[in-house]
């Protein structure tokens, strides 16, 4: 079927079987690899991103679930060589290892930041549930995830 | 935070690595597309043990997309040989161990559900799976009783017909009759039954391989999960016999996460690399989450009885521990040597134990094959010491601290040699045990448990004192005792004529940070700037002969190598530095980066030195080689021992049995540290997969031998809102017999923690013992045995 996806501010019109996933979209016809499939069973998180400005599970919706709305991936982020926020917390909290959930881990923690103003720390060890790091023990994700809100929080005022 | 300046070994440096991850712009294998490939889907047994009586392929080969059907039969066929284990262990009589074949596809028997009997190549990944799907169902076998149970297994009928029974060896260390005698004279005797829960690693990047073979060169290139490619290499071409080794490139791109589970060779990952050379074109295959649970390699999975004597004062006098390690269907690479020289030899724990006797039955049930996972012999040893000696604690009314104490092996009695073959070269285990206890306000528990007793919650405090035996060496002793590889790492540093250094080491990086702390130690040790120096891994056909990263190996013997060769392109340097400035080789010396020479004003920089060596104006080249590029290959004299203490602190509810890790402190000594932030992270890491052990992980098989915790929804695995914030710290007492001083800190996190959470859980709950994972269901029946039983 044919389906409009505008993903990272460039329009696609694509034609995709009617059973493909997003996440199929996403890293085979765009190729943008940085959404990761960790699970089958939509319980990692490795493939969140943001459609239409909120975090979903690619890897659980239909591409055709997604036509006509906008889609932002881990590769969209960055303005450039300028990183967004949340990813320089990421970096400098050493929030991330081998690298495999964090493009899910920061796409949900934008979400949850900018769904939740003042994000408590309890807050954020509920909200990243549905994203799951083998490597860290979540407590730099944690510390990153609240300088990242911080850090989004200061973007938007200044 | 590290600040820009410092970039030398000891600072907190952010890593090179992290900005193409966080801009999602990383390479894993799954990632790569290679022109003309096709999709890989494995048919696999629905059965936990079977006999294949017919496989006819003609059904699925004739399914839209098909490209090829291969078989187990077509594999033998083709004289490929079978999956081998590296390590020969021996039984108490002499006898080797015994090794079933497993062939990368199975062609006779089916011995575990998952176990892969043909590989199907279509143009997509949904017709290879959809053929598959199809050849499962119609595989006709007779399907034969499964051995499932561990505790029964032994007694049980062999599940290989070509073996004598289920047992692979029945192994033992230590002095049998000194451990009587201990016990002889035993004025106490604490005995305990413990299992080690089943683990499966979950790594979260699925292992996946993409084989592309070039019929006019005749070479063989394979992308693929792994955190040893040249492990990959020599076991496709020396056993499996798929392809010579000068025709064989295997390539770990970036690899997301390994935790041991990606140091083995799968069946997956030979066959995807057959059918390429086979069928003539690039295959690829990425594991589902489903066939990970199903076929990674799983972890522990041990029965054990152990006692400890104790003499009146408190005194260890002998230790005795008898173990069944379920090996599960096949041998996989290393699975024979972690219940036995990873797990035996640490039974000492930190303790001047004099005798101490343990046995090991390596066992097969009609399970996935079980072999090394994060720690790997050394968290079960942990468990049993640390279990066996908080119960003795608890028994004498002594303060646990305090009977670890005068247990301890003391500072002065370094170098010392265990009853169980290892000799710790250094140690301080009573500086770590008195700095967690300060951190984690020791002396204030009492008050801390009134305190939750008056919200009707039951507080516990647990102890673990830990040992890790790291870099596991030298190779010539590990051969003795039936290693099949060296042990030894190499590093090569070439130094290009603009004064920049690319680093070749045949450690893997799979989240550890060696493109960071590698580029450090050069750095620091050449003065060359910390982002002109790139380091390289991973891959067969830019580097020499690696032996990957596992057992917390890669800076204690893959740093030193990058030591030994700096060591030499610093000598060269020297050479070349003496006829720039006309002096003599020994009068030059080499600091921060500058060629001087003594008691002069005269040097040159090392980048001066690198473009002399490459554009040898002033160097006569038939006294000194062009070029400025070193190997070195380091073979450790022993293996490093970090040890450290853990302790938990929890609160139970015991009106539901839940557990809440209030506190958790870890004080390791892992000797020098490089990248103090990434020492740090490790350890998180480590201790979260501890008390995800502890807690809530478990891979349970019903009694037909179907895997009944096969995806996330049925595996518990640690989530961020289960976790508490650690405490974690660290005292140096450095290695004595490596360049850097350093020990290793990848596994001590799972290593000390499961012991210290369910010692917390215990006094918590004044149970004398529960098995692992504690959950909360678990726990509220045993307080509701024990309120019932009051």
């Amino acid at each position: 079927m044919q389906i409009r996806l505008t993903v990272n501010n460039t329009a696609h019109q694509l034609d995709v079987p009617d059973n493909t996933l997003l996440v199929e979209v996403l890293r085979g016809e765009l190729a943008l690899t940085g959404t990761h499939i960790g699970c089958d069973t939509s319980q990692c998180g490795a493939c969140v991103v943001h459609v239409d400005g909120r975090s979903v599970k690619s890897c659980t919706m239909l591409a055709a679930q997604a036509d006509g709305q906008e889609v932002t991936t881990i590769e969209g982020l960055a303005d450039g060589e300028s990183l967004h926020p949340m990813q320089e917390a990421f970096k400098n909290c050493h929030a991330l290892q081998c690298g495999f959930c964090t493009p899910g881990m920061i796409m949900s923690a934008i979400d949850l930041a900018q769904r939740s103003p003042g994000l408590t720390e309890a807050e954020v060890r509920r909200g990243l549930e549905g994203n799951i790091c083998r490597c860290t023990g979540y407590q730099n994700i944690v510390k990153a995830v609240l300088a990242g809100a911080s850090g989004m929080k200061a973007a938007a005022t200044s | 935070m590290a600040t820009e300046e410092n970039t030398g070994i000891g600072a907190s440096v952010l890593r090179k690595e992290d900005r193409r991850f966080i801009t999602g712009v990383g390479r894993y294998t799954d990632d790569i597309q290679v022109s003309g490939q096709t999709y890989a889907a494995f048919a696999r047994s629905l059965w936990a043990r079977a006999r294949i009586d017919k496989l006819d392929t003609g059904v699925a080969a004739a399914m839209p997309g098909v490209i090829g059907v291969l078989t187990g039969a077509e594999m033998a066929a083709d004289g490929l040989g079978g999956l081998p284990c590296g390590w020969l262990v021996k039984s108490k009589d002499g006898s080797d161990m015994q090794q079933p074949e497993h062939p990368p596809l199975a062609h006779t028997h089916l011995n575990f559900v998952g176990d892969a009997f043909a590989i199907v190549v279509a143009d997509t990944e949904e017709h290879a799976q959809g053929a598959a799907r199809a050849l499962e169902q119609s595989v006709e076998v007779t399907e034969l009783t499964p051995v499932v149970s561990l505790a029964d297994a032994t007694q049980s009928a062999p599940i290989h017909e070509a073996l004598t029974s289920n047992v692979c060896y029945d192994w033992e260390i230590g002095d049998k009759a000194a451990c009587k005698a201990g016990f002889a004279v035993a004025d106490r005797v604490v005995e305990v039954e413990l299992s080690n829960n089943r683990l499966i690693p979950n790594a979260m990047e699925p292992r996946a391989a993409i084989a592309e073979y070039s019929t006019g060169t005749d070479e063989l290139t394979i992308h693929t999960t792994s955190q040893n490619p040249h492990l990959v290499r020599l076991i496709l071409a020396a056993f499996v016999q798929l392809a010579p080794e000068h025709k064989l490139r295997v390539i770990a791109p970036d690899v997301g996460g390994g935790f041991g589970s990606k140091i083995f060779v799968y069946s997956e990952e030979v066959s995807v690399a057959w059918a390429a050379k086979k069928l003539r074109r690039p295959v690829r295959w990425t594991a589902t989450r489903s066939e990970s649970f199903l076929t990674d390699a799983h972890g522990r999975d041990h029965l054990t009885k152990a006692k400890l004597a104790l003499s009146s004062e408190g005194k260890f006098l002998a230790m005795q521990v008898a173990t069944k390690a379920n090996l599960g269907a096949y041998l996989s690479t290393f699975a024979s040597s972690v219940p036995t020289y990873l797990y035996g030899t640490l039974m000492a724990g930190q303790y001047a134990t004099p005798a101490i006797h343990v046995e090991v039955q390596g066992t097969f049930t009609n399970t996935c094959p079980v072999d090394a996972y994060r720690g790997a012999g050394r968290p079960e040893a942990t468990f049993v010491v640390e279990r066996l000696v908080e119960m003795a604690a608890r028994q004498l009314r002594a303060d646990p601290a305090e009977l670890r104490r005068v247990n301890f092996i003391k500072p002065d009695q370094f170098p010392y040699q265990t009853p169980v073959a290892l000799v710790y070269d250094t140690g301080n285990y009573e500086a770590s045990l008195s700095q967690a206890l300060q951190h984690a306000d020791y002396a204030g528990f009492a008050a801390r448990q009134r305190a939750a007793e008056g919200r009707g919650k039951l507080r516990g405090i647990g102890l673990s004192c830990y040992i890790e035996a790291c870099g596991l060496a030298p190779s010539q002793l590990a051969m003795n005792l039936g290693a099949g590889v060296g042990l030894w790492e190499s590093a090569e540093i070439r130094v290009n004529p603009t004064g920049s250094v690319v680093v070749f080491t045949g450690s893997h990086s799979h989240g550890q940070g060696h493109e960071t702390t590698f580029a450090q130690v050069v750095s620091s040790t050449l003065g060359v700037p910390f982002d002109q120096v790139e380091v390289v891994h991973g891959d067969t056909g830019r580097l020499d002969f690696g032996l990957g990263t596992y057992g917390s190996r890669s800076i204690a013997v893959g740093g030193s190598a990058l030591i030994r060769a700096s060591e030499k392109i610093i000598a060269k340097g020297k050479r070349i530095a003496a006829h720039l400035l006309q002096a003599g080789i020994d009068e030059i010396d080499f600091q921060d980066g500058v060629f001087s020479v003594q008691a002069s004003n005269q040097s040159v920089t090392f980048a001066e030195v690198a473009f002399a060596a490459y554009i040898p104006n002033n160097v006569p080249t038939d006294e000194v080689e062009p070029g400025l590029a070193e190997k070195a290959f380091y073979d450790p004299e022993n293996f490093t021992y970090p040890a450290g203490t853990h302790i938990c602190e929890v609160e139970v509810d015991p009106e539901t049995g839940k557990i809440d890790i209030i506190q958790f402190v870890a004080v390791d000594d892992f000797g020098e540290v490089i990248n103090p932030m990434i020492v740090e992270g490790q350890v998180h890491g480590g201790l979260t997969q501890g008390i995800g052990q502890a807690l809530f992980e478990r891979g349970i098989y019903d009694d037909n031998g179907q895997l009944i915790t096969g995806s996330y929804m049925d595996y518990c695995m640690p989530r961020a809102d289960d976790l508490p914030n650690y405490v974690v710290d660290t005292t140096v007492t450095p290695c004595t017999h490596n360049p850097l001083g350093v020990k290793g800190c990848g596994e001590a996190g799972a290593i000390g923690a499961p012991a210290a959470v369910v010692n917390a859980v215990t006094h918590a709950t004044g149970m004398k013992d529960i098995s692992m994972p504690l959950h909360p269901e678990k726990v509220w029946r045993a307080l509701q045995r024990k309120r019932r039983a009051a």
